[in-house]
């Protein structure tokens, strides 16, 4: 008797009582505002926040208002802009840091990757357009996309970092002992291995450039909103349920690609 | 040999210069024009005057009153206060509710582990803007909150809780944002953490209470340290949840910042805040690494 609480009570002695009730009190907390949110997006009446029933009639607004449409173009055109510019810059580096071995500017350039990581973004932000300001450098929606594209190179550096650490450096060295040159290796070996992690890269930098909100609203000029910042705006002006619908679906839309990069990313290490 | 040598470095070079050129024209150079602009004179219409000055950075501390005299003006740095306290707050509430969820995380199976890890990210991922703004439906005027007291009777239709607008609305947008890089960096400490350590502490009669404060506590030490980091820092900086939560009343740091910008149209005063706040943060930064290094150190001494 005495021997088998004992055993029990060994086997469970990493288990702390409470703890599980905690964490689901901690995802509640993280996603309980999510599913308010997405309820009330299809609420019908016209003041946000008093339920009278079920209706999808904001999300059929959405398709009829104007603004909301160019500021999703705006968005798409920066994201995909910034993400490819921000994924090629990070994979060169990646190649570099990752497969240079020790040399000079090794800690110079591994800390220019993580800068933007570490200013505040706000600070990120005013800097930005102090600077394009000063420089009379007004191009609308390329300013953005400048922007975007150097807060989203840590992003997409990361996975490509990852996924070059975990690839193995023999097969490119048979590859040479083959005849095969250094071009072709990178090519037929280096590239396909490494496209998954530069595809995970990608995904992120997207997500991250058509969710950026604080940089876009100090560097965005009047004609280049995009739709975080247009949400911004309705948001000041009083909660509308039209808000609820938009933001409900640019979540799924975020929840969706980085849901992908998850299950992508877990295939890989399958 | 010398050759193919000469030839890597080159490479190297020719594959980094993309992030140079960009980083460092668009980031860099931000950084260092904002700190001039901190040095200059503020223009009445807005913009700068290209004259140096120390009135962005004076103007924190002092006021210029109406008969041109210099004096003590305490509403910047009350400002700067909140912003420090709160931050100080939210690190620790994320302190209290990501702790047991990282563990109980962390002693899960293997496929349980991966699910509940790729749960805690999702919201780091998705829009900061309106997982706060969703905030305003939960705490707002005839929110969900009021109305379900109203439902249960224990709040009639008029009046309100007026729970929107305060340093606790503020504060729990805050720990909303960013919990979960609070959880991350001390699952990941704890992960590695040897279970055998506990089944020995529990053979010699240490009780629950023990093994949190002796064991896990200590080998969890620089996920806690990297976690509170990684709040701190973003929370000194804020500005969505003060300007939607505390309705631009309550001002921090960060909204401050922005309102220069946007509305005041300072200048000057708005990058010598901005500097200040990023040399806030780089102490925040070094102190961490000198953290790290004792603890590298007092591991490796063992």
């Amino acid at each position: 008797m005495l021997a088998k609480n004992k055993k029990t009570k060994f086997r469970y002695v990493w288990n702390f009582p409470g703890f599980g009730g905690w964490t689901a009190i901690f995802f509640g907390f993280l996603y309980v505002p999510i599913f308010v949110l997405v309820c009330y997006s299809f609420n019908s009446s016209k003041f946000a926040m008093i339920w009278t029933g079920f209706s999808f009639r904001w999300y059929a607004k959405l398709f009829s208002n104007d603004d909301i449409q160019t500021a999703t173009i705006n968005s798409l055109i920066v994201a995909f802009a910034a993400a490819p510019l921000a994924t090629i810059i990070a994979t060169f580096s990646a190649l570099a840091l990752v497969r240079g071995g020790e040399f000079r500017f090794r800690e110079f350039s591994n800390g220019l990757i993580t800068l933007p990581l570490m200013v505040p973004e706000i600070v990120t932000a005013v800097a930005t357009l102090i600077f394009f300001a000063s420089l009379g450098i007004n191009f609308g929606l390329i300013n953005v996309i400048i922007a975007h594209t150097v807060f989203c190179i840590p992003f997409a550096f990361m996975p490509i970092k990852a996924a070059l650490e975990a690839m193995d450096p023999n097969l490119e060295l048979a590859a040479r002992d083959l005849y095969s040159d250094k071009t072709s290796t990178f090519k037929t070996i280096t590239l396909p291995l490494l496209t998954p992690g530069i595809l995970s890269g990608f995904m992120l930098a997207f997500v991250i450039s058509i969710d950026d909100f604080i940089i876009t609203l100090m560097v965005a000029g009047g004609g280049s909103t995009t739709l975080p910042v247009y949400i911004y705006s309705m948001v000041k002006m009083g909660v509308s349920p039209e808000v609820n619908a938009v933001s409900s679906l640019m979540l799924g839309f975020s929840i969706f690609i980085v849901s992908l990069y998850w299950f992508f990313n877990r295939k890989i290490n399958n | 040999m010398n050759i193919q040598g000469e030839n890597k470095t080159q490479n190297r070079i020719y594959s980094l210069l993309p992030l140079w050129i960009v980083v460092g024209i668009f980031m860099i150079g931000p950084l260092l024009v904002m700190a001039v602009v901190s040095l200059m004179e503020s223009n009445v219409y807005g913009g700068v005057h290209f004259k140096f000055s120390l009135s962005g950075y004076r103007q924190i501390l002092f006021d210029t009153n109406l008969f041109d005299e210099i004096e003590f003006n305490p509403a910047y740095l009350i400002i700067i206060g909140r912003s420090f306290m709160l931050a100080l707050v939210a690190t620790f509430i994320s302190l209290l509710i990501g702790f047991p969820a990282a563990y109980f995380i962390s002693r899960q199976s293997n496929r349980v582990k991966n699910i509940l890890i790729f749960l805690v990210t999702i919201p780091f991922w998705t829009n900061l803007l309106i997982r706060t703004f969703a905030w305003i439906i939960i705490l707002g005027k005839g929110g969900v909150i009021e109305s379900s007291f109203n439902f249960f009777g224990l709040l009639d239709e008029e009046s309100s809780l007026n729970l929107m607008y305060t340093n606790s609305a503020i504060l729990i947008g805050l720990v909303y944002s960013y919990l979960p890089l609070m959880v991350l960096p001390i699952y990941a400490s704890m992960e590695k953490m040897d279970l055998r350590l506990l089944e020995a502490a529990t053979d010699l009669y240490s009780n629950r209470i023990e093994l949190i404060r002796k064991i896990i506590l200590p080998l969890s030490m620089p996920g806690i340290i990297g976690g509170s980091i990684l709040v701190f820092v973003p929370c000194l900086g804020a500005f969505i949840a003060p300007d939607l939560l505390g309705g631009g009343k309550k001002l921090l740091l960060g909204s401050l910042i922005q309102f220069q910008f946007s509305y005041a149209r300072n200048w000057p005063f708005g990058a010598a805040m901005a500097m200040f706040l990023l040399a806030l943060v780089i102490l925040v930064l070094i102190f961490n690494a000198r953290l790290n290094r004792k603890h590298r150190e007092y591991a490796s001494q063992k």
